[in-house]
Formats: C-alpha cells, sequence, structure tokens
C-alpha cells in the first residue's frame, strides 16, 4: 500500500495527461479504422492505389524535406524559405517545358528532355538558395535563433511576390509527357506509369544524397560542421563553404522536386505553390527526425501515405463530416502522437543540451 | 507701417462681411446616418474593394475593370466634380476582408463601395461598412445568406451578381433534367460560397427526385484529390458537382480520370472555375464538363468588350466585370439623384438617402438585363446566366468563351 502511494507520487498530472492522450488516440485510430474496412465500402486494390499515390506524393515531399533538414543539421536554423526555392525551380521550368512540348522534343526523347528539366530547375533553384544564405542568412549568422526564422519568413514573401513580379499571377500548367501517362497492372491494381517513374527518380536523387554526405569528403566536412562548428574550423575546414554547399545540395534537390512534382501533378504551377508543399516538407522532416537525412526520406514518405489513406481510413469510420477536409488534421495528429512517443522523430538521435 | 495694418484690418473686415452674406443657404445634413460633404474642387470619392491579388486575383481584376470603365463613360466626372476611385485587397478571404473594410470604413469622403469579389469577403466585412454609413454593391457575391435576413444581411447591402439560390437550382436542373443524371456527389472548399452553392444543388437535386451519393469538402491548396475522389468513386456518381476555384478545381477535373468508379461521371463546375486558364490547364480531363455563370450578350455588352479591348487589350480574365460596371452606374446614378448642391458648388451626399434611392433601383436598363434592387439588396434578375460546356476548342484552342447550352 505504501508502495503504490509512493510510486503514485512519482507521477505527474502531465504524464498522466500525455499517457491518456495517447491512449484516446489510438483507440480513435483503431475504432475508425475498424468501422471503415468492416463496412465494405473500399476494396483492398482501392488502399493499395491509394497507398502507391501517397508514396508518389510523399517522395516529392521527401526531397523538400531534405532541404530543411541538411540546413538544421549544420547551422541549426529552420530556413522557411525552402518552399519558395522548391517553387522558384518548378515556375521557372514549367515554361521551358512547354516550350519542349511545343517544338515536339519533349515526346521525342522523353528521357532527355526530363533530365535538362531537372538540371535546369536545379540550377535555379540552387541559385536561389544560395543567394538566399549570401544575403538573408550570413549576415545575421551570430545572431540570436529567432532572428534568422523571422528573416526566412520575410524572405519567403519577398520571393513569392517577385516571382509573381516575374511570371505574372496566373496559373501555368506542365505539358502531359506522353510516355508516361500509360498505366500498368499488378494483379487486379491498376497503377499509373508516371507515379512509379516519380517514386523511383526521387529515390535515386535520395541514395546519391546518401552516398554524398556519408561517402565523399564534402559529406564528412559537413557531419564534422553539423557536429561543432569551431573544432571544424579548427580542423582546416572552410565553414562557409560548407555551408553554401549545404544550401546549394538542399536547392537542387528542391529544384529537381519541382519538375518531379510537374510531372505528377501537372496544374496548378503559380507564385504560391511552394508554401504549403514546404509546410508539409517541414512536418515531414520533424516526423523523420530533423536533421536526420534518412530520417527525412522515411518521414515524407510516412506523411505522403499517412495522408492519402488517413481521412477515408479512421475519420470515416468515426462518421466525421468533410473527412478529406481534415487530412491534415491527420497528418498533424500523427506528427503529435510520433512527438509524444519519440520526441527526437522517428530516426532522430537524442539532442544533446548544446543542439536542443 | 500703421497704415499698412489698417488696410490689411479694413480688407479683412470685408471678407468677413461677405461670407456673412453668402451662409444664407448653407447646407445642412438632416440625414439619419449622416452625410458626406464634398467641398467645390475636391473630387466624389468611391472604392473597390475587390480580391486583386494572389490566386483570385483575375476576379477582382474583371470586376475593377468595368468600374474603371464605368467611370470612364462618364468622362471621369460626376455633378462637375472629378469622381476618385480608391481600392482595398480583401483578398478573397474573411480576414482580408474585414482589414478592407476597416480601412475603408476609416474614410469618411468615401460614398459608396463596389465589391466585395468573394463572399466570405462580404460575410466579415459588411458588418463594418454598414456601420460606418457606407453602402456597398457587389459585383460576384453569390452566397445566398448575404441577402437573407435571417442571414448575415446588413443595411446598405446590394449586388447585381445572381444569388446562389438561382445559380444551385439551375445547375441541378440542367443535371436532372437535360443530362438525365439519377446521381450526384458534390465537393466545396470549405468557402461560404462553395458551401452555400453546393446544399442548394444538393437539396433541389433531391427535390426532383436524385439521390446525392456523397457531399464532402477539400481545403484551400490541396493538390492530392485523390483520396476524395476515391471517396466519390465508391458511389459510382452520374453527376459530380464542385463549385470552387482554381487551382484545386483543376486538381480535381484532372485526376477524376484516375479513379475507378468516375470513368462516366459528368464533371459540374460553376462561375468560380468560369475563367480563361481553367481548360488549358486542367487538359484534355476539362472536356465535356459543364460550368455555370455569368451569361451576358447583347449590343451593349459588344461595346463594353470593346472598350475593354481599347482600354485594357484583350478579354476580360473573368465573367462579371459586365456585372461591376452596372454596379458602378447604379451607385453613380443613385449619388446624382440624392446629392444636394450648394451654390458654391459644394455637394453634400445624405447617406440614408442613398441607400434609400439603390433600393428603389427598379427598371434599371443595365448591360447584365434589367435590374429591381429588392429590400434585402438583391438586384439580379437571373436573366444573365448560363450553361457553359467546354470542348476541345477551349482545352487546346484556346478559344473562350466556350458555348452557352442553356440561358434562361
Amino acid at each position: 500500500m505504501e508502495d503504490l502511494r509512493r510510486r503514485l507520487d512519482g507521477v505527474s498530472w502531465v504524464d498522466l495527461f500525455l499517457w491518456g492522450l495517447r491512449i484516446v488516440i489510438i483507440l480513435l485510430i483503431v475504432v475508425g479504422a475498424f468501422n471503415t474496412l468492416t463496412s465494405g465500402k473500399y476494396t483492398i486494390t482501392t488502399w493499395i492505389s491509394l497507398s502507391i499515390s501517397g508514396l508518389a506524393q510523399g517522395s516529392i515531399y521527401a526531397l523538400i524535406a531534405l532541404g530543411y533538414t541538411l540546413v538544421y543539421g549544420i547551422l541549426l536554423m529552420i530556413n522557411f524559405a525552402h518552399g519558395e526555392v522548391f517553387m522558384a525551380g518548378a515556375f521557372t521550368t514549367v515554361f521551358i517545358a512547354n516550350y519542349f512540348n511545343r517544338i515536339g522534343f519533349l515526346n521525342t526523347y522523353p528521357l532527355l528532355a526530363i533530365l535538362i528539366l531537372m538540371v535546369i530547375a536545379a540550377l535555379v533553384s540552387m541559385s536561389v538558395a544560395v543567394l538566399l544564405e549570401r544575403i538573408a542568412y550570413r549576415p545575421l549568422r551570430g545572431a540570436p535563433r529567432l532572428v534568422p526564422l523571422i528573416t526566412a519568413i520575410g524572405a519567403s514573401f519577398f520571393l513569392q511576390y517577385s516571382f509573381r513580379g516575374f511570371y505574372g499571377s496566373g496559373f501555368q500548367t506542365y505539358p502531359t509527357v506522353t510516355a508516361l501517362s500509360g498505366t500498368f497492372t499488378v494483379g487486379k491494381v491498376t497503377i499509373p506509369v508516371v507515379q512509379v517513374v516519380v517514386f523511383f527518380a526521387a529515390i535515386a536523387l535520395m541514395s546519391g544524397l546518401y552516398w554524398l554526405v556519408e561517402r565523399t569528403k564534402m559529406g564528412k566536412s559537413m557531419r564534422a560542421v553539423s557536429e561543432d562548428k569551431e573544432v571544424a574550423a579548427l580542423m582546416g575546414i572552410d565553414i562557409n563553404r560548407v555551408i553554401v554547399f549545404t544550401f546549394a545540395i538542399g536547392g537542387m534537390l528542391a529544384g529537381a522536386a519541382g519538375v518531379i512534382n510537374g510531372l505528377y501533378r501537372p496544374q496548378g504551377v503559380y507564385f504560391f505553390m511552394g508554401f504549403i508543399p514546404g509546410i508539409k516538407a517541414f512536418t515531414a522532416a520533424v516526423l523523420g527526425g530533423i536533421g536526420s537525412v534518412p530520417g527525412a526520406m522515411l518521414g515524407g514518405l510516412f506523411l505522403g501515405v499517412i495522408e492519402s489513406i488517413g481521412p477515408n481510413l479512421v475519420l470515416e469510420g468515426l462518421g466525421i463530416d468533410g473527412a478529406n477536409q481534415l487530412k491534415d488534421a491527420i497528418a498533424f495528429t500523427m506528427l503529435v502522437l510520433v512527438l509524444i512517443f519519440r520526441p527526437q522523430g522517428i530516426l532522430g538521435e537524442r539532442l544533446s543540451e548544446k543542439k536542443a | 507701417m500703421k497704415r499698412i495694418a489698417l488696410l490689411l484690418l479694413a480688407a479683412l473686415l470685408f471678407t468677413l462681411a461677405l461670407s456673412a452674406c453668402s451662409g444664407g443657404d448653407e447646407l445642412v445634413c438632416e440625414d439619419t446616418i449622416g452625410c458626406v460633404t464634398v467641398a467645390p474642387d475636391e473630387p466624389i470619392t468611391i472604392a473597390y474593394m475587390l480580391t486583386i491579388s494572389g490566386a483570385t486575383a483575375f476576379l477582382g481584376e474583371d470586376s475593377r475593370g468595368g468600374i474603371q470603365i464605368a467611370i470612364d463613360d462618364r468622362g471621369g466626372k460626376l455633378l462637375d466634380h472629378d469622381i476618385n476611385l480608391k481600392g482595398e485587397d480583401s483578398g478573397c478571404s474573411a480576414e482580408g476582408g474585414q482589414t478592407a473594410a476597416q480601412k475603408l470604413a476609416a474614410d469618411t469622403q468615401i460614398v459608396g463601395i463596389i465589391g466585395s469579389s468573394c463572399s466570405s469577403e462580404a460575410t466579415a466585412g459588411l458588418p463594418i461598412i454598414s456601420e460606418a454609413g457606407m453602402l456597398m454593391i457587389s459585383p460576384s457575391n453569390t452566397a445566398p445568406a448575404l441577402t437573407d435576413k435571417e442571414g448575415t444581411w446588413h443595411p446598405g447591402y446590394y449586388r447585381t451578381a445572381h444569388n446562389d439560390l438561382f445559380q444551385g437550382r439551375v445547375a441541378a436542373d440542367y443535371a436532372y433534367n437535360e443530362l438525365g443524371a439519377r446521381t450526384a456527389a458534390t465537393i466545396h472548399d470549405g468557402s461560404p460560397y462553395a458551401d452555400g452553392l453546393q446544399g442548394v444543388f444538393a437539396n433541389r437535386f433531391k427535390e426532383l427526385g436524385g439521390t446525392v451519393t456523397f457531399q464532402g469538402a477539400v481545403n484551400v491548396g490541396d493538390t492530392d484529390m485523390r483520396p476524395i475522389l476515391t471517396n466519390v468513386g465508391a458511389g459510382s456518381p452520374d453527376v459530380l458537382y464542385f463549385p470552387i476555384f482554381e487551382p484545386e478545381g483543376n486538381f480535381i477535373a484532372a485526376q477524376s480520370k484516375e479513379v475507378a468508379g468516375l470513368e462516366n461521371t459528368i464533371l459540374f463546375g460553376a462561375d468560380g472555375l468560369l475563367s480563361e486558364s481553367f481548360p488549358s490547364g486542367t487538359g484534355p480531363a476539362a472536356v465535356g464538363m459543364y460550368l455555370s455563370g455569368p451569361y451576358v450578350e447583347g449590343d451593349a455588352y459588344q461595346q463594353l468588350l470593346a472598350k475593354w479591348d481599347t482600354k485594357f487589350g484583350g478579354s476580360p480574365p473573368s465573367g462579371f466585370h459586365a456585372h461591376a460596371y452596372d454596379a458602378t452606374n447604379i451607385l453613380l446614378d443613385a449619388i446624382e439623384k440624392v446629392a444636394l448642391k450648394g451654390d458654391d458648388g459644394t455637394l453634400l451626399i445624405p447617406r440614408q438617402a442613398l441607400r434609400d434611392a439603390v433600393t428603389a433601383t427598379a427598371g434599371f436598363r443595365g448591360v447584365t438585363g434589367t435590374l429591381a434592387c429588392n429590400e434585402t439588396g438583391d438586384c439580379a434578375t437571373g436573366e444573365a446566366l448560363g450553361i457553359y460546356r467546354i470542348t476541345d476548342a477551349e482545352v487546346s484552342g484556346g478559344n473562350w468563351p466556350p458555348e452557352a447550352v442553356w440561358t434562361p
């Protein structure tokens, strides 16, 4: 009896509340999913095709999320203008893609054309990211951490409205690539070719990044700077060069993601298109463990799939109206849930005092 | 020195005497909610409150052009005063509408406002405008609640756009009777405009004997519509009605072709998607889609289009420029009717009398038909609404507007 009381004294109300919250959320998910699955409204093929389109969407989130995570890993700052870096590449390249389509180049040599587009978009986004670092962030390197964060939000608006000035406020559309517009069937599931291509293109880019960070000298410098800037500098590493390189890599991935996004979802290319994917990618980065490269990849894919199947699976089973309007709620509930169980994110390392 | 001072004093006395003489017929404001005084050499100020930035900028730019042409048609003058057009961007959101309304209400020289573009702006901004004694005439608000005394109506609100009670009904009638649809699904984007419109559509469709298989919503800013379309597809409806805006409308139309159960579903949108960039932006999936929206014809309209081409070049980006033109003329006519003119050219515009004059508008022969305002401000008679069908000519040929398949 005395022993029990002592153990209960050690449990704070906050802990109890958090445990209650975990149980309630998990119960809701289980009940919702059970109701939906037993109602028989959707077949197993529906879930598979939703998951596959979620993976395609998630791989785009992942590519953008890598930019957040790389910069955070090195500077411990959140580059909120990264969504606009993605927009810069996607928005600029849409005009070139349409030109390629008009002269017939896109459909005669689709692979070459898409590669060229990705390189152009990567270069544009890289330039924007590098300029952003040089003009907006470097002068504030020593400032308190809130300062560059606010600057990033300002830079985000600046970029949005600059690009509105360059290309107008209208909606642009990527051309459809005939070679990618078919579908193929595995068992009973029909899969659009473009989703598979998008997924593997993103995986290829991410593997390239992983190799770069883990196996090259530059990658080693990046890891060293992320560990401790001062000591890295003492070892003869040019910190500014490493930081610029990091922004450049993040920018290139975002630019390539812009073209991949255009293949997957051609409509709605305009100056504001980077905002929502930027927020989602940031969520994905936190979900996977900010600062961790594999974490960003996993977080992106996870978020894409959850968004795709979550509303229909969980919310509909709970009898909630307008389930699909709440898909962001699903995504962010997942984030809260993951952070309650693992505050460092799925693959994140436990941060030391200094970093956190 | 002394002499100069004396001379100055004399001059002062002389002017004082003069002004005392002319004070006899001073204009006196007797209006219950106040007046606007316009000094002899000052302009009459009217304002617009439209969405001129962001994703819905095409809607506001379209209406603003209509207002400017209406002012130009009078040579920029009214009752021998210049017309000064001010404006605020209301961004097609409730917050934007509220901010814009507060800014406009603070300027007591503003006589009347043309706006807003979106119903959500008006819902938030109208109470402020109404409280300030001003009036607003909207060229493109269509939400039924705005002219409903039980809804969000406030004194001083008028519109030349059709009420969605009419638009949603026409769309449901057309889908049921002409397209032979018996099952329908609807998607809105959470805005009062889209939600209201899909509600009217669904109710009318049920009234006619049809079944509504699904009513759902997406967020503004969503790009992946497959989850909701999967949900819609589970019921395989004959018609999918989504009265929303670009780019969400483009995503729904384009992605609907990839979802099982929607192969034979007819797509149906409303005036929010009736813009030149919609068909080409959506691609082949838009062919065969129906859109309801303003339908204006006649010589007066052709003249308006010609003026647009001379002033701005090209054709208007959306369908409400004629409504904005009519709204401006109703306002200017009413000012002309009620303004009191002093001997020196000072104008006194009583605000309540101005509202009464607009309410009394009847048999106004505008570009969008013959307009008559009722006591809650609905001025359109429903003459100017049609249903369009998008063909390959609009998607890949650059043709605009599409041919109307139904007119009143």
